[in-house]
């Protein structure tokens, strides 16, 4: 118990946040997944690595989230550690450079398929308040060492 | 012709939409849930888990840093174990302690292995369990 609390980290954030995101990412990777559309799978990568590397409340989603979304909410203030949003942004992220890399190769199955399972992340976080870290780091790490 | 290209537009996105709903739905319902497992395994010592077992019974919980729900399960354990002097509660952090995880199976955070005095465990919740199913599993451990 004493190892997690010192490495807890001090960033704490309201978790609404990064579930409107998600909402919002998964209109923009059903677009792209529809349009096979380079910009907006490209404008989705930037956002996933602003979240990725920044932090999930700076990317423009959060922005939206701040100045538009949070001063309407009745609610009170949800805490939540930003390291696990952040996590499930690095793994959008990579998905997101896979299907780009997809796209410009000409490999359409490549970018359907790495869309698709961005897509699923970010609409299982929307919809079911999936937490992605929780149930795959464990899994990587225990495959990994 | 054109009706092909719409289905093939749009095929992707009703297989994902639906097998992640699918998923989704199986998530929400399993997660929380504590599962009572018959007495077969091996024993957990203080020594093992890091922490004194409670004289009847102890509850063990694996944390990650990549998991929200983890600090409410924190909370919720830490509050049940406030009022019964017989109960422990232990978080593991489950990164450091690679070994213990493969050995007892733990697939992700939080889990929450419930042991008897013994330190045998009798039941597990995969996720944020419920407040009073954990006082339920306690009161079934004499």
């Amino acid at each position: 118990m004493t190892v997690l609390e010192k490495k807890e980290s001090s960033v704490v954030i309201d978790a609404r946040g990064p579930r409107f995101s998600a909402a919002i990412t998964v209109f923009v990777l059903a677009a792209a997944l529809v349009t096979q559309s380079l910009f907006l799978i490209t404008f989705q990568l930037a956002v996933f690595l602003i979240g990725a590397t920044k932090g999930p409340q700076f990317t423009p989603y959060a922005f939206l989230f701040k100045s538009l979304i949070k001063p309407r909410l009745k609610g009170e203030f949800v805490p939540e550690d930003v390291r696990p949003p952040k996590f499930a942004q690095a793994v959008g992220f990579l998905f997101a450079v896979t299907a780009v890399a997809g796209l410009l190769t000409g490999g359409t199955i490549l970018f359907t398929i790495a869309t698709g399972f961005a897509l699923a992340a970010a609409f299982l976080n929307a919809a079911f308040n999936y937490c992605l870290g929780c149930e795959v780091y464990l899994l990587l790490l225990r495959a990994r060492r | 012709m054109a009706q092909t290209t719409l289905v093939k537009s749009f095929l992707p996105i009703l297989i994902v939409l639906g097998s992640a709903t699918a998923y989704g739905l199986w998530y929400q319902k399993s997660r929380g849930k504590i599962q009572a497992k018959a007495i077969s395994g091996k024993a957990l010592t203080a020594s093992i888990i890091g922490g004194d077992l409670g004289s009847r019974a102890t509850l063990v919980q694996f944390s990650s840093a990549f998991c929200t729900p983890c600090r409410a399960t924190r909370t919720l354990l830490e509050n049940v174990v406030a009022d019964l002097s017989d109960v422990r509660h232990v978080e593991i952090d489950a990164e450091t302690n690679l070994e213990l995880v493969r050995k007892l199976d733990i697939r992700s955070t939080p889990t929450t292995l419930i042991l008897n005095s013994s330190g045998v465990e009798v039941g597990r919740a995969i996720g944020a369990p419920k407040r009073d199913q954990v006082f339920a599993a306690l009161a079934a451990i004499k």
